[in-house]
């Protein structure tokens, strides 16, 4: 006979709004773990799109994530020829404000070369850019759909292709414009503002430049004596994917990666109060009930077993409501929630633990309860 | 009566509690002998050492001096383990609460049944002694109810059937018709001297119900821990 589900039965409803209480607690930890991976991810995803190997930027700058970053857009060509080099392109990054049906949209603004690095890894639904202007490639976040058209800076472009998970570490999603549209969105201004620039004579043309230039090497090549390679120009930097990564990891998300993480921490030092809260109160209910199993010759594993299940029973319950819960909500966050099954085993993990322990001082209380206590005074 | 006829033998037992100026002697050197098929009322005020006897011979207290033989074994001897004792009382010793304190998440049958289960029994066999006991104390058709929905003659009736599943040969009841009406209460003694005789065992209850004075065999009043008679 299973005592700790027959008394769970008898107070079913309560305990279901046990469960539904802890669950809640569970999706709002859930969600910090998601949206603590999601930052992670989404920083990352903006350098690992392009797939480069080694990132050739402005000399004395980290760019150009955690700082900007400007080199003439000959430089492509230049570290094209170099050595060890299979490909090369030049790529920029801006974030522009454009209204879309009523609504102002914060969009990050990719340039790159069709058919060299720099573009989207997966183009998830439509085509990839087939002309050299006023086409754009959007991600879903955008809220934009294939054909539709939206103004950028002086020019209207057309969606004609979506990608999925291509933000900037502040979660604006990506589009992706060709590097020649990308060029005269960043000089374009107003014919206004154009005009009063022409009357004071800087009327001159100034040669283009870009935030940094990809490249993909050769199989067998070495990253580390391109790098020192390019470096020898003065003007120049470069940084491997593996330093471009951790460059923004520590600089760019660093802060708020810490931030979520101690929130988290916080949370679930909280959830594990709660959860020792609600399992010791429910012992405490019940001492007279043990009292009175003891006194007909219960042994303690089964006043143990009645406690400990319970825990166990609830914390999983709350955990798979949780579970439920984040998964049909996270798509609606603003924000990137990214949970792999990794974390779900961690937090289940530390559940398990946090229900052993909490249940440890239920099982203290009960064990210690006089059985005569049963038969009263 | 034989020897082999006693069921309980309590010998210069005392307790006492604290030490010193706070030192409260419960029980002074009490005798008690009773025999197969004996139903006996333990009598006194408030205090008197009473329960605290009744705790004694049920294992639940060590006494502070003297010897305890329940069945022909010798308990409180320094051999018994905590878990020995608690088997003890599930083998040898039913208990009939004031309050019936049946465990209200199960059904008046499985409230029977868990302590077969605990005592090992299979779940079937344990079951049908449950539906057998129930049915011979006249709540047979209440099986499958939960105690909240019992009357406060049914709950106590369970609350027998639930002293007596394992055949014990020892019964302590603590005020076992105190939630119960005249009528009631006289039926319950009858039923427990019937099952005294039939099983065998023998009754010791704690009572203040005069009304059922005439129901017991001997009559032990006890003050300041002491036998007064008997």
């Amino acid at each position: 006979m299973n005592l700790a589900i027959k008394d769970i039965r008898h107070g079913l409803f309560r305990f279901v709004l046990t469960c539904l209480g802890l669950g809640l607690l569970m999706t709002v930890v859930l969600a910090m773990i998601g949206i603590y991976n999601g930052l992670v991810a989404d920083a990352l995803a903006v350098v690992k799109a392009p797939a480069a190997d080694v990132w050739v930027v402005e000399a004395g700058t980290q760019g150009p994530f955690a700082e900007a970053s400007s080199i003439p857009a000959t430089t492509r060509d230049a570290v094209a020829r170099m050595p060890g080099v299979a490909e090369a392109g030049a790529i920029t990054y801006q974030t522009i404000e454009a209204s879309h049906a009523g609504k102002t949209l914060r969009l990050y603004v990719i340039g790159f070369e069709p058919g060299r690095p720099g573009g989207p890894q997966r183009i998830a639904e439509g085509r990839g850019l087939g002309r050299s202007h006023f086409e754009l490639l959007s991600d879903r976040k955008t809220g934009l759909v294939a054909g539709e058209t939206i103004r950028l800076g002086r020019d209207r472009f057309t969606v004609v292709g979506l990608v999925e998970d291509a933000m900037n570490s502040g979660g604006d999603p990506a589009v992706y414009v060709t590097l020649a549209d990308a060029l005269t969105l960043q000089t374009a201004m107003d014919p206004a503002a154009a005009r009063v620039q022409a009357a004071r004579g800087d009327g001159g043309l100034r040669p283009p430049t870009v935030a940094a230039v990809v490249a993909r090497l050769q199989p067998g090549a070495d990253v580390a004596l391109l790098t020192a390679t390019v470096r020898q120009w003065k003007h120049l930097s470069a940084l491997s994917q593996g330093e471009q990564e951790q460059l923004l990891l520590a600089s760019v998300v660093d802060r708020a990666r810490r931030q979520i993480g101690l929130f988290l921490g916080i949370l679930l030092s909280v959830s594990a109060v709660v959860i020792a809260l609600i399992i010791y109160t429910m012992t405490m209910e019940k001492l007279k009930q043990i009292a009175t199993l003891k006194l007909i010759g219960a042994p303690d594993r089964t006043i143990v077993g009645l406690i400990v299940q319970q825990a166990l029973i609830l914390g999983i319950s709350g955990l798979a409501i949780g579970l439920a819960l984040i998964f049909l909500v996270k798509d609606s966050f603003p924000r990137r929630v990214v949970l792999e099954p990794f974390n779900a085993l961690v937090l289940t993990g530390i559940i398990l633990m946090v229900c052993l322990v909490a249940s440890g001082l239920g099982v203290r209380a009960a064990l210690k309860v006089d059985p005569a206590t049963a038969l009263g005074g | 009566m034989a020897s082999g006829d006693i069921l309980v033998d309590v010998r210069g037992v005392a307790k006492h509690y604290g030490e010193g100026e706070t030192r409260v002697d419960a029980l002074r050197s009490v005798d008690l002998r009773v025999h197969v098929g004996e139903v006996i009322a333990l009598l006194g005020p408030s205090g008197s050492g009473k329960t605290t006897l009744l705790n004694v011979i049920g294992c639940i207290l060590a006494p502070t001096a003297g010897r305890v033989e329940l069945d022909g074994d010798a308990v409180f001897d320094g051999k018994w383990l905590r878990s020995d004792l608690r088997r003890l009382r599930l083998d040898k010793i039913g208990f009939i609460f004031q309050a019936h304190n049946l465990l209200p998440f199960l059904t008046a049958e499985e409230n029977v049944s868990v302590v077969l289960d605990l005592a090992g029994w299979p779940a079937e066999r344990g079951r049908e002694r449950a539906r057998e006991l129930l049915d011979y104390l006249e709540v047979g058709h209440r099986a499958k109810v939960k105690p909240a929905l019992l009357s406060g003659g049914e709950a106590q009736r369970v609350a027998i059937a639930r002293a007596l599943a394992n055949r014990p040969r020892i019964i302590l009841a603590d005020e076992p018709t105190a939630a119960l009406d005249s009528g009631r209460a006289q039926l319950v003694m009858d039923l427990l001297r019937k099952l005294a005789s039939d099983q065998k065992a023998c009754i010791i209850a704690v009572t203040h119900d005069e009304k059922i004075f005439d129901r017991f065999d001997r009559l032990i009043h006890l003050r300041d821990g002491r036998l007064v008679d008997s």
